[in-house]
């Protein structure tokens, strides 16, 4: 390999400085938001009955999970954003491809989805479990109804951008509106259904949450609330920073599977 | 010689709320086997319009439009070059050239052979498998003809194929392009508003009047033996006479 030269080694120099800057930034603002959050409770700063503090969160999260207890609550919860991701995921594509072949049918329907994709979903919570009941598909379900209205709308009209030129190209080949959609539209709204997906499984969870305050047995939005009525501020607080630990992985899953493609 | 192609009286309308815009009335010409026709006129007088309806994308109001005789079925036999490549960035380069063999179903091993010998003879074979945005402008309309010419299209349309180009790359490769069509045998109809890439490139030239678009004439032009590339034609003296030929013509009444 040539000698780098002495402009160039300082140019790399700098940026390695640049990220190593920027990662200690980040540990540096949660180590220092912790212990202030820590001291400030126990030099009796803040009341921490009611907000906690880090040791007793991490304490509280140690027992619950020698005691299985975390493990269940965070599985349901788990397990309900996946299903309803992939439910999002696999009715959105389809309706919006249905929407695609059938113009007519997207018209008509244009102003209900426009109105049940700005309805705030949160309302319709209480009425999911009247109709199906206390159960876990009513959560899916209301997870579903958050994220796949805005879904159908971001997929369909993502679908009409694609280039004229390159569907009047498929006909002029002898192609059909099959090969329109499997060699075109398809394959050319990837990068979009991704960063779509990324969307969604943040409402997703959004929803799962939602459902959970209100109708469930398990799960972290059951624990919030339970705590909340209990008052064990520990577990509460405990169940918001998993929350977070959560929706940081499932978008970073998402975001790798964009970087592979 | 035989007609390949014939339009006999086509009229077409475009329609809209505000009213109809007749874009082309009573069109009339045919084009001769292993002839190369070049459509020039002012932008908006339909040249677009009448390569979609050669096409069978369209179907025209009135009139008729017969190849060898029979009546059209749409896009067997006709090869559409658009404007710019439209290469598919998911696909590579390959791919991309067996997109109509694909779409067809005909990918039999004497069509791949004879897609890989075009590679070949034309210097893709070393692209084959790199994606279509590592290649330049000009080579990228050397994939999207041999895709065109994959399916070995009786008739191949040209929609001012090489627009999209700089001028030197669009010199290159109206030359090799011309080059390759001619090679190959093909009958071709180029729509163009490039005047001297029309004369360059074709046998005869049609000249389209504004819009409504009408046959105003039609010119053959012939270039003295040695002058047989599209860039060697445009140092002849005959270059220039039928520049101002259509020129004037093109003026003449707005």
């Amino acid at each position: 390999m040539d000698k780098l030269s002495e402009a160039q080694l300082n140019y790399l120099r700098k940026r390695s400085f640049h990220r190593r800057k920027v990662i200690w930034g980040r540990l540096a603002l949660l180590v220092i938001l912790l212990a202030a959050w820590e001291t400030a409770a126990r030099t009796g700063l803040i009341n921490s009955f009611i907000f906690s503090c880090p040791s007793r969160v991490a304490l509280t999260a140690w027992e619950m999970a020698s005691d299985g207890s975390l493990w269940l609550h965070l599985g349901v919860t788990l397990g309900e954003t996946l299903v309803s991701f992939l439910a999002v995921t696999f009715f959105g594509l389809l309706a919006a491809v249905l929407l695609w072949l059938f113009p007519a049918a997207s018209e008509i329907l244009e102003p209900y989805l426009v109105m049940l994709n700005s309805l705030p979903k949160s309302a319709l919570a209480p009425l999911l479990i009247v109709w199906l009941g206390n159960r876990i598909s009513t959560v899916i379900v209301a997870a579903v109804s958050v994220a796949v209205f805005g879904s159908i709308i971001t997929l369909h009209t993502g679908f009409q951008e694609i280039d004229n030129d390159k569907v009047k190209l498929i006909y002029s080949l002898g192609g059909t509106k099959k090969d329109v959609m499997f060699k075109v539209i398809i394959p050319g709204s990837i990068p979009m259904l991704i960063s779509n997906m990324k969307v969604n499984v943040g409402l997703c969870l959004v929803g799962v949450i939602i459902g959970e305050f209100l109708s469930a047995k398990a799960g972290l939005g059951y624990l919030i609330i339970y705590a909340s009525q209990t008052f064990k501020m520990d577990w509460m607080l405990m169940s918001i920073v998993i929350l977070c630990l959560i929706s940081t992985l499932l978008y970073q899953g998402i975001h790798m599977l964009e970087k592979k493609w | 010689m035989e007609a390949l192609l014939s339009l006999s009286h086509v009229s077409f309308s475009y329609h809209t709320v505000d009213g109809e815009t007749l874009a082309l009335s009573d069109i009339n010409f045919s084009v001769n086997s292993g002839e190369f026709a070049a459509i020039v006129g002012p932008s908006g007088c339909g040249k677009s319009t009448l390569l979609s309806l050669i096409c069978g994308l369209i179907q025209p109001e009135s009139g008729e439009i017969r190849m060898t005789g029979r009546r059209m079925d749409p896009s067997r036999g006709i090869g559409y070059m658009l404007q710019r490549d439209h290469l598919f960035e998911w696909r590579s380069v390959y791919d991309n050239i067996l997109l109509g063999l694909e779409i067809q179903k005909k990918l039999t091993p004497q069509n791949i052979n004879r897609v890989d010998r075009m590679l070949e003879t034309y210097g893709l074979s070393s692209f084959a498998r790199m994606k279509p945005q590592a290649l330049s402008g000009g080579m990228k309309q050397r994939a999207a003809l041999i895709r065109t010419l994959a399916l070995d299209p009786d008739l191949l349309l040209l929609d001012e194929p090489f627009s999209a180009l700089d001028y030197q790359t669009r010199l290159e490769v109206t030359d090799d392009i011309g080059t390759i069509i001619r090679r190959e045998g093909k009958t071709a109809i180029l729509v163009t508003h490039d005047l001297s890439e029309a004369i360059s490139m074709a046998d005869r030239i049609i000249i389209l009047s504004r819009r409504p678009g009408a046959v105003k004439q039609i010119l053959t032009v012939s270039f003295p033996e040695g002058y047989d590339t599209p860039l060697k034609k445009r140092n002849s003296e005959e270059f220039s006479h039928y520049f101002n030929l259509i020129w004037k013509e093109l003026k003449s009444h707005g």
